[in-house]
C-alpha cells in the first residue's frame, strides 16, 4: 500500500519515486561541486524562488487532469497582481488578509470565465485560454494605463508578508508546502477529486456514472484561477513591482513543471507529489546553472530537453501506447 | 465453372486467444456477386479486415487469379486490386470528392500533384457511375448513400477487380439501395468479383448470384443462390440447437416495474411501448443499427426522448455496450471503478475511505468471481470478461431495481459469459427487472422470459419464452 499517486497506485508512486531520486542525484551533483549550495539558507532560498511555480503548477495540474490546459494563468496572475497593487495604493491600511481574499476571489472569477466557456460553450480549452490570456493582459493595461506601481507606492505589511520567516522558511515557501500537502491529501481522499480523475480518464464513462465532465472542468478552472489570483499578489509583493508584463510566458514553465512531474497531457493521470517534485527539479536547475557558469539562455534549452526526456520516460509503460496520445479505439 | 478470381482456403485468425476465424473457405468469381451471410460474431468483419490488409491471417492460403498471394497492408490490398466499401463510410469529410478518390495515389506531374488531371479523371469515373454529384463537392456535404458511391468510385480509380461491400445498405433508403445496386451490377458486368455482406435476405436475393455462410468463424455452406431459399439459409446460419449453457432460473414475473409508452427519438426509434415486470428478463433482439442501444440510453437517462414517457422504477442502471469506452475508467483500480457511481454512499461527507472501497470491491470480486490480484489492480490489466464483471459490479452495488444490459457478453470467454448470465438471473429472481439487449440468438433465447424484436427503430414482434425460436426471431429482425 502506498500513500501517494492515485489510480494505478504502484505505477504512479514508482514514477514519483524515480523523479525524486533524480532530483536527489541532481542535488548531490550540484552540492558535490559547490558545497555552499547545501547551506540551509541557500536551500530555503531555492524553495522560496520555486514556491510560486509550485502553487501555479498544482492549479494547472487540475486543469490538465480534466483534459484541459490553462494558458491564461500567468495573465490572470499579472491582472490580479495589478489589482492588488492598485488596491493597496488606494487603501494602504486595508490589511493583507483583505488583499488575499480579494485576489482569491478575482482570480477565481477569471478562472470561472475560462471554465464557463469550456463547459457551456464547449470551446476547446487551448483556444479559450489563448484568447483570455491576451484579454486579461489587455485589461491590466487598461487598469494601469501602462504605468508601473513601484515599491514606494506599496505599504510595508503588503511587502513584508511574503518575506516573513517561520522556522527558517518564508511565508511563500510555507504556502507552497502547505498547498502541496493539501493537494496530496485531497486528491487522494476526496470525492470531488475522484470525480475529477474519472472525468479526465474517460469522460464518457464518467458521464454514464453520473459525473458531469464539463462541470469538473469548470471547477478545475476556478481553482486554478483562484490560485493564480493569490499568486498575483505574492508575485507583486515579492518583486515589489507591478506592471503589464509581469510573469510574461510563465504559463509555459508551469505546464512544463506539470509534464515533468508526470501529469499526462491527455488527462486523467498525475499526482500532486509528482508535480511538487517536478517543480523542485526545475527550481534546482534554475538556481544552479549560474553557479556552473552556464548562461541563463541555456536554461530554456535544458528545460526543453528535460521535458522531452520526462515525457518519453513516463509515457512508455501504459497500455503499450503513450499517454500523450489518446489510446486508439480497437 | 471457370477458376475463381479470389480463393481463400482454411483461413484462420485469433485475437489474443479468442478465435475469430476457425478455418473459412471463400471463392469469388469474375462477373458475379457473392453474398456473405452469418450472425453477428460469425467472423464476417474479420474476413473483411483480412481481405483489406488490416489484419494478416494466422494461417491459410489466399489465391488471386490462381497465384498464391499475401495481403499484408492496406496498400498491398489496393495494389492487388481489392477495394472495400466500408459500412462506416471511411471517407475524408473535409476534402472534396476528387481528393478522396485519389488519397495516397495523387497523379503527379513532375514533383507536384496534377490537380487538373486528377479532377478530370475523377469526373470521368463519376460520370461512368452516373453519380449525382461532382468531383468538386465537399464530401462532408454528401449523404451516406453518396459516400458509399465515393468509396466505390475510389475502388474504380484503383482499378479494383475485387470489391467488398460491407453492409452498405444498413442505413440507406429503398431508393438509395436501388441506386447502389445499379452501380454494383454495372461493376459486376465489367467483370468485377463482388462480395456483398448484408443481413437482409430480400436484398441478397435481389443482387447476389452466389452465397457463402459463416457460423462461429467457420464456413458452413456455399453455392448458387438459385435453387435455395431463405429458410435454408437461416437454418445454415443458426445451425445449432440453443446451447444449454444458460443458468436461467425459473421466474414468476410480478407486477410491472417499468412502463414505456410511445417512446420516440427522431432518426433513432419510434413508437416504442412495453412494460417490464418484477422478476422478468426481457430480451430485445435486433440487428446492429436497429435502434436498441439508443433506446437503452434513453431509458437510462443518458439521452432524452423526443416523445413518449417512461414511468415506474426510479433507479435504472445501464451496463453499456462499449465497456472500455463507456463502462469503466481503465486506469482506475477495480475498487475505484466500483466506487465511482456509489460515492454518495461510500463518502457521504466528501472524503473517501480506501478501506470501505476495498471492502466493497472484495465483496464483489468474490460474488462475481473476478479474477484479479486484489481490489487495487487497475482495470486495464484485466481480461475482457473480468472488465465486464467489474462494470456489472459497479452498477449492482447501487442496488438498482432495473438493470439494462447492452450486449453484455460481446467478445468475452465462455466462463465469464456463464458468470454474467448467472448473476443476471439471480438479480431478476430477487424481484428486479432486467432488459437484455443482445445480437446473440442463443443468449436471447436462453435468458429471456419474453423477447421483443426491433427493426429499423420500431418494435416488430413479441414472443414468449416458449414461442421464441432462432428462426422466427431472425425472420422478424431481418424482413423488410
Amino acid at each position: 500500500m502506498n500513500l501517494f499517486g492515485y489510480q494505478t497506485w504502484s505505477e504512479a508512486s514508482r514514477r514519483d519515486l524515480k523523479l525524486a531520486a533524480l532530483v536527489l542525484v541532481l542535488l548531490a551533483a550540484v552540492i558535490g561541486r559547490f558545497p555552499d549550495y547545501a547551506a540551509p539558507r541557500n536551500l530555503a532560498g531555492v524553495l522560496d524562488d520555486t514556491a510560486i511555480l509550485i502553487m501555479l503548477a498544482l492549479g494547472q495540474m487540475l486543469v490538465i487532469l480534466v483534459r484541459g490546459v490553462d494558458l491564461s494563468m500567468a495573465a490572470n496572475l499579472a491582472l490580479c497582481g495589478m489589482l492588488a497593487a492598485l488596491f493597496n495604493r488606494a487603501f494602504p491600511g486595508a490589511g493583507v488578509l483583505t488583499v488575499l481574499m480579494m485576489t482569491l476571489f478575482a482570480g477565481g472569477l477569471l478562472g470561472a470565465f475560462n471554465g464557463l466557456l469550456v463547459w457551456k460553450l464547449r470551446l476547446p480549452p487551448i483556444v479559450v485560454t489563448l484568447g483570455t490570456m491576451s484579454v486579461y493582459r489587455g485589461v491590466i493595461f487598461l487598469l494601469s494605463k501602462g504605468a508601473w506601481v513601484n515599491e514606494n507606492e506599496m505599504s510595508r505589511d503588503f511587502l513584508e508578508f511574503t518575506r516573513t520567516q517561520f522556522f527558517g522558511l518564508t511565508t511563500l515557501a510555507w504556502g507552497a508546502i502547505l498547498l502541496a500537502a493539501l493537494f496530496i491529501v485531497a486528491l487522494r481522499f476526496s470525492r470531488a477529486a475522484r470525480n475529477l480523475y474519472a472525468a479526465g480518464g474517460n469522460p464518457e464513462a464518467a458521464a454514464y456514472s453520473g459525473v458531469d465532465p464539463g462541470r469538473m472542468q469548470f471547477l478545475a478552472y476556478v481553482v486554478a484561477g483562484a490560485i493564480a489570483g493569490v499568486c498575483g499578489y505574492l508575485w507583486v509583493a515579492r518583486f515589489a513591482v507591478a506592471y503589464t508584463d509581469i510573469a510574461l510566458g510563465f504559463e509555459l514553465q508551469v505546464i512544463a513543471a506539470c509534464l515533468i512531474g508526470g501529469v499526462a497531457i491527455s488527462g486523467g493521470v498525475g499526482s500532486a507529489l509528482g508535480v511538487f517534485i517536478g517543480c523542485l527539479f526545475l527550481g534546482i536547475i534554475r538556481s544552479s546553472l549560474p553557479l556552473v557558469g552556464i548562461s541563463a539562455f541555456w536554461q530554456m534549452f535544458i528545460n526543453g530537453v528535460v521535458i522531452l526526456v520526462a515525457v518519453l520516460l513516463s509515457a512508455r509503460p501504459r497500455l503499450g501506447t503513450r499517454t500523450i496520445l489518446e489510446a486508439p479505439r480497437a | 465453372m471457370p477458376a475463381p478470381l479470389l480463393r481463400l482456403t482454411d483461413v484462420r485468425k485469433a485475437f489474443g486467444g479468442v478465435r475469430a476465424l476457425a478455418g473459412v473457405n471463400l471463392e469469388l468469381h469474375r462477373g458475379s456477386v457473392t453474398a456473405l451471410i452469418g450472425e453477428n460474431g460469425a467472423g464476417k468483419s474479420t474476413l473483411v479486415k483480412i481481405l483489406s490488409g488490416v489484419h494478416p491471417p494466422d494461417s491459410g492460403a489466399i489465391e488471386l487469379d490462381g497465384a498464391s498471394t499475401r495481403i499484408d497492408t492496406p496498400v498491398a490490398a489496393r495494389d492487388l486490386g481489392i477495394g472495400v466499401v466500408h459500412q462506416e463510410c471511411l471517407v475524408f469529410d473535409h476534402l472534396d470528392v476528387a481528393e478522396n478518390l485519389f488519397i495516397n495515389a495523387h497523379p503527379r506531374r513532375g514533383a507536384f500533384v496534377d490537380w487538373r488531371g486528377m479532377r478530370a479523371r475523377a469526373s470521368a469515373v463519376l460520370r461512368e457511375l452516373g453519380a449525382d454529384f461532382t468531383a468538386g463537392t465537399l464530401v462532408g456535404t454528401l449523404s451516406i448513400a453518396q459516400k458509399h458511391v465515393v468509396q466505390i468510385a475510389r475502388a474504380l480509380v484503383n482499378e479494383s477487380r475485387v470489391l467488398i461491400l460491407d453492409e452498405p445498405t444498413a442505413s440507406l433508403s429503398r431508393r438509395e439501395c436501388a441506386e447502389l445496386f445499379r452501380i454494383a451490377r454495372q461493376l459486376r458486368d465489367r467483370g468485377c468479383a463482388l462480395l456483398f455482406i448484408s443481413h437482409r435476405f430480400d436484398e441478397i436475393f435481389e443482387l447476389a448470384d452466389r452465397y457463402a455462410v459463416f457460423r462461429d468463424g467457420s464456413s458452413v455452406g456455399e453455392g448458387e443462390l438459385a435453387g435455395t431459399d431463405r429458410d435454408r439459409l437461416i437454418r445454415l446460419m443458426v445451425g445449432r440447437p440453443v446451447e444449454q449453457l444458460f443458468p436461467k432460473q425459473q421466474a414468476d414475473p410480478g407486477e410491472p416495474i417499468l412502463r414505456v409508452e410511445k417512446l420516440g427519438r427522431a432518426g433513432e426509434f419510434e413508437d416504442i411501448s412495453f412494460s417490464l415486470r418484477r422478476g422478468e428478463i426481457l430480451g430485445i433482439y435486433g440487428l446492429v443499427g436497429a435502434g436498441r442501444t439508443e433506446l437503452a440510453q434513453v431509458l437510462f437517462g443518458a439521452r432524452r426522448a423526443d416523445r413518449g414517457r417512461v414511468s415506474g422504477a426510479a433507479d435504472i442502471a445501464l451496463v453499456p455496450e462499449d465497456r472500455q469506452g463507456q463502462g469503466s475508467i481503465l486506469p482506475f483500480s477495480i475498487a475505484a471503478n466500483i466506487a465511482l457511481p456509489n460515492l454518495e454512499a461510500l463518502a457521504p461527507r466528501g472524503w473517501t475511505s480506501t478501506r470501505a472501497e476495498n471492502e466493497l470491491a472484495k465483496q464483489w470480486i468474490g460474488a462475481l468471481g473476478i479474477k484479479a490480484q486484489g481490489p487495487e489492480q487497475p482495470v486495464q490489466s484485466l481480461s475482457g470478461g473480468n472488465q465486464q464483471k467489474v462494470v456489472l459490479a459497479k452498477w449492482l452495488a447501487r442496488k438498482p431495481q432495473v438493470l439494462i444490459l447492452d450486449e453484455p457478453t460481446k467478445g468475452i470467454d465462455v466462463g465469464a459469459k456463464a458468470a454474467v448470465h448467472a448473476v443476471t438471473s439471480e438479480f431478476a429472481c430477487a424481484g428486479n427487472g432486467v432488459i437484455l439487449i443482445s445480437s446473440e440468438l442463443p443468449e436471447i433465447l436462453g435468458m429471456s422470459d419474453r423477447v421483443l424484436v426491433m427493426r429499423r427503430g420500431r418494435l416488430r414482434a413479441e414472443f414468449t419464452r416458449h414461442e421464441a425460436t432462432s428462426e422466427n426471431l431472425l425472420r422478424a429482425a431481418s424482413d423488410a
